[in-house]
């Protein structure tokens, strides 16, 4: 059993009057891939977004409870949110790479935290592009602007902006809910590839990959966690009625 | 109602009316411009454009009002730009919903619909006498900047608006502070809105006389300084027209006038094509 | 890194406050300046006074400019009245019958319409419309008439492209189901189209109206400066002398309280627009209110 990496302790999150996460109690392992699975609307994706606290970004946005990184909690009021993603990185439901080139684009992270030195970032930019299964494609076309990649390469390629900051933690939530059958296959690939170095945890709405790819699994209903485990053992032998209901897809 | 004309006969004229109706305003125009050109165009000669005026502009040329024109556009760009895209960039951006936000849009609302003579007032009472700016470039061009800032504020918060929220989202997720996602990601992408804002106001501020007349003064000598007087081109036309010292001289500013204009909106629609097609919206 | 970033967010608000502030500043400007003569000629005799004689040469100078504040809205109603319906019919035209040839045409004419400096259409108008006038219809050619067109023709691109707007927003049901219903189409701009968007168009109408008061270069060259009622007072080929003129025409030499009286016209004129803003302001956000 490997170390727990980031874990949540009585979490509960209010959206004005709204709560939207209850109680929320678990614990992510380092270098394994966590899922967390369930019908749109119960959490999932508002719990991924406390782990690097992209809901500080959120008006009227309340968090009680704790969220322990490396044994720190995250809502401390010592931690910086800004210093905090750039151990925890995020990949969005979306690909959003800048509307600048290729390079640019992965060198954005190493810059925005002051490195300047060319060759340092030539290096980083290359090893992050590899690292994400993209260099053979975009290396050189380095200058040529992101937009014009394929839905599924600006998804890498944000995977690779992501590992130029060199995180601990990826997020991703929902990243292959926008591309094709063939672009998300790559991306699963790579994310058993990515679990070796990092510690993952992903959102998604599709059970077979969340059975694909993670370690343990989560089923969010309602704004709870209904069910945590190994992924095997969830998918095999849920011990709640609802996870068994929603994963034989008798709603969802 | 009882008619006498059946719907197929009155929908055809009515549709015949509209044209009419569009026809008129499109000859309107045509007619405005055309005679302008028409009369000033054998008035434009390099001499016209590069000589200083003689006899109150009734001969020689128009160069001082078109340097003074230019020195008047660079101070209210070099104002305008910085104060207009900053504020933009708090109401897009910073600003939290709450009384202070709204008062600060309103204050942009309020800007905008006040009269340019009532600037023109405004700018003789505060810049000219009271900083004692005097009649100069400064008071004029400053003046000029009040009438456009709301206009490149607008402009500008619309086009930081029109900004994806996913890009701002990713910058932040590395590791970004605020102010490094806006100023590297969000007014980049940004830019080409906020430049054609810019440069239609700059079409808007060219051609105003109200604001001008007791603020910039009405000079015919070369500006040395910002202190200065100048009479801008516009100015110089109204002078010409109404003092009836020469309608020929008139004819050939207003070419002038237009031509600037012109070229101005037409940078404007280049820039605005240019960055259309690499401008992300997905 | 943390107090960088403050520093920029107070630069950034200081920026965004400059316009409340100039807005301040001129309000407290105007009164500063105008106030004096207000109070003493008294803001009803100012504003309802019929005689404007500054430099009285004997006895007492009087600042009465109610025939100014007429001759304002006189020329602001009269160039509604011109363009109004033209620009309610180029915006029907370009909404709903144009082809996209036509309608390209008509965008552009407008875009260009609204590039031409105001002190041009005084200039033409001073060459073209008031000789015109004068050999045509009499008078002096200076005249309310003048002023109107020549309003009229800077009102119209700005009330064809919020007309065009407001019937655009018209949701695409209603005409289809008046056209299910056998109507024509005119039958449907008229009865479903234009009713619809009706407080959109009294927005452009009641903005046009305060831009119109508010213009003085293209106005000034052609509408005269004679600073009393026309008479009769019908007389549309009369030249008379909006707020806005009074002001142009007498600042260059104006002081004392004559300085004085010229901010106080200032001062009305800023109300009166003003007022007239705050109303279309408020008839395009009911309309907001009423879809969703």
């Amino acid at each position: 059993m490997s170390e727990i990496e980031i874990e949540s302790r009585n979490l509960d999150l209010w959206y004005g009057s709204a709560q939207a996460l209850k109680e929320i109690t678990m614990a992510m392992p380092e270098k394994k891939v966590t899922a967390i699975i369930g019908p749109s609307g119960c959490g999932k994706s508002t719990f991924i977004r406390c782990i690097n606290r992209m809901n500080d970004l959120v008006k009227d946005c309340r968090i009680t409870g704790e969220l322990l990184f490396e044994g720190t909690n995250i809502y401390g009021n010592s931690v910086d949110a800004v210093e905090l993603r750039k151990k925890i990185g995020m990949v969005f439901q979306k690909p959003n790479p800048f509307p600048m080139s290729i390079y640019d684009n992965v060198a954005y992270g190493p810059r925005v935290h002051g490195l300047r030195n060319r060759e340092e970032l030539d290096r980083i930019v290359e090893e992050s592009l590899k690292a994400s299964a993209l260099w053979n494609e975009v290396g050189d076309i380095l200058d040529r602007s992101a937009i014009d990649l394929s839905g599924g390469q600006q998804q890498r390629l944000c995977i690779a902006r992501t590992l130029a900051v060199k995180p601990k933690v990826i997020l991703f939530d929902e990243p292959c809910s926008a591309l094709d059958p063939i672009s998300t296959a790559k991306i699963e690939d790579l994310i058993n590839t990515l679990k070796h170095d990092y510690t993952i945890v992903i959102v998604t709405h599709n059970m077979q990959q969340a059975a694909r790819v993670s370690d343990h699994t989560a089923f969010f209903l309602l704004g709870e966690l209904v069910e945590f485990g190994k992924t095997k053992q969830i998918f095999e032998l849920p011990e709640k009625k609802s996870t068994e209901d929603y994963i034989t897809g008798r709603f969802g | 109602m009882t008619s006498l004309i059946s719907p197929a006969t009155s929908d055809r004229a009515a549709k015949v009316m509209l044209w009419v109706s569009a026809s008129i305003s499109i000859l309107t125009l045509l007619f405005i411009l055309g005679y302008i050109v028409v009369q000033g165009l054998p008035v434009l000669t390099l001499s016209f454009l590069l000589e200083s005026p003689r006899l109150s502009g009734a001969e020689g040329g128009i160069l001082p009002a078109i340097v003074g024109t230019f020195c008047l556009m660079l101070v209210t760009l070099l104002s305008a730009v910085p104060i207009g895209i900053g504020a933009a960039i708090y109401l897009a951006e910073y600003a939290h919903e709450g009384a202070v936000t709204r008062i600060i849009s309103f204050g942009v609302e309020c800007l905008a619909g006040i009269p340019s003579i009532v600037i023109g007032l405004f700018g003789y009472a505060f810049l000219a006498i009271y900083l004692g700016f005097g009649f100069s470039i400064l008071s004029g061009g400053l003046a000029l900047m009040f009438m456009i800032l709301p206009w490149i504020v607008r402009v500008s918060e619309e086009s930081l608006k029109a900004v994806p929220s996913g890009l701002r989202e990713a910058s932040f997720a590395l590791g970004a502070t605020k102010w490094q996602t806006v100023s590297r990601v969000v007014l980049p992408t940004a830019i080409p809105g906020i430049t054609t804002g810019v440069i239609l106001g700059i079409g808007k501020a060219i051609g105003e006389t109200a604001v001008i007349m007791f603020t910039a003064g009405s000079s015919l000598l070369m500006p040395t300084s910002l202190f200065d007087p100048v009479r801008a081109l516009p100015y110089h036309l109204y002078i010409l027209a109404s003092e009836g010292i020469s309608d020929k001289m008139a004819y050939g500013s207003s070419v002038v006038l237009l031509v600037m204009v012109l070229v101005i909106n037409l940078a404007a629609v280049a820039i605005q094509r240019h960055y259309g097609r690499h401008h992300v919206r997905n | 890194m943390k107090t960088n970033e403050r520093i920029i967010e107070l630069l950034l608000f200081l920026s965004a406050a400059t316009a409340v502030t100039i807005v301040a500043l001129i309000i407290i400007f105007l009164l500063k300046e105008g106030l004096p003569v207000l109070v003493k000629v008294g803001i009803i005799d100012f504003c309802l006074g019929m005689k404007w004689n500054p430099i009285a040469i004997a006895g007492e100078p009087s600042y009465g400019i109610f025939p100014m504040i007429v001759a304002s809205f006189y020329v602001a109603i009269g160039s509604l009245i011109i363009a109004v319906p033209l620009g309610l019919a180029c915006a029907v035209f370009l909404a709903e019958i144009a082809p996209s040839w036509a309608r390209s045409i008509l965008k552009h004419a407008i875009e260009l319409l609204v590039g031409i400096p105001s002190v041009i259409l005084g200039f033409v108008g001073l060459v073209l419309l008031v000789p015109f006038i004068r050999d045509h219809f009499g008078g002096w050619g200076f005249s309310i008439l003048a002023g109107s067109i020549i309003l009229a023709i800077m009102a119209l691109p700005r009330i064809i492209s919020i007309s065009d707007d407001a019937i655009r927003s018209v949701p695409r049901e209603y005409k289809e189901a008046s056209l299910a219903l056998g109507a024509t189409h005119w039958h449907t701009i008229r009865k479903v189209i234009l009713p619809s968007a009706r407080s959109g168009i009294v927005a452009a109408v009641i903005l046009a109206m305060a831009t119109s008061i508010g213009e003085t270069m293209a106005v000034l060259m052609v509408v005269g400066n004679t600073p009393i009622l026309p008479t009769p007072i019908y007389d549309i080929l009369d030249p008379v002398r909006p707020m806005t003129s009074n002001i142009v025409l007498e600042m260059s030499y104006a002081t004392g309280d004559h300085a004085s009286a010229l901010f106080a016209t200032g001062i009305v004129l800023f109300i009166v627009v003003a007022v007239l803003n705050v109303i279309s302001h408020r008839a395009l956000k009911s309309k907001m209110g009423t879809r969703r």
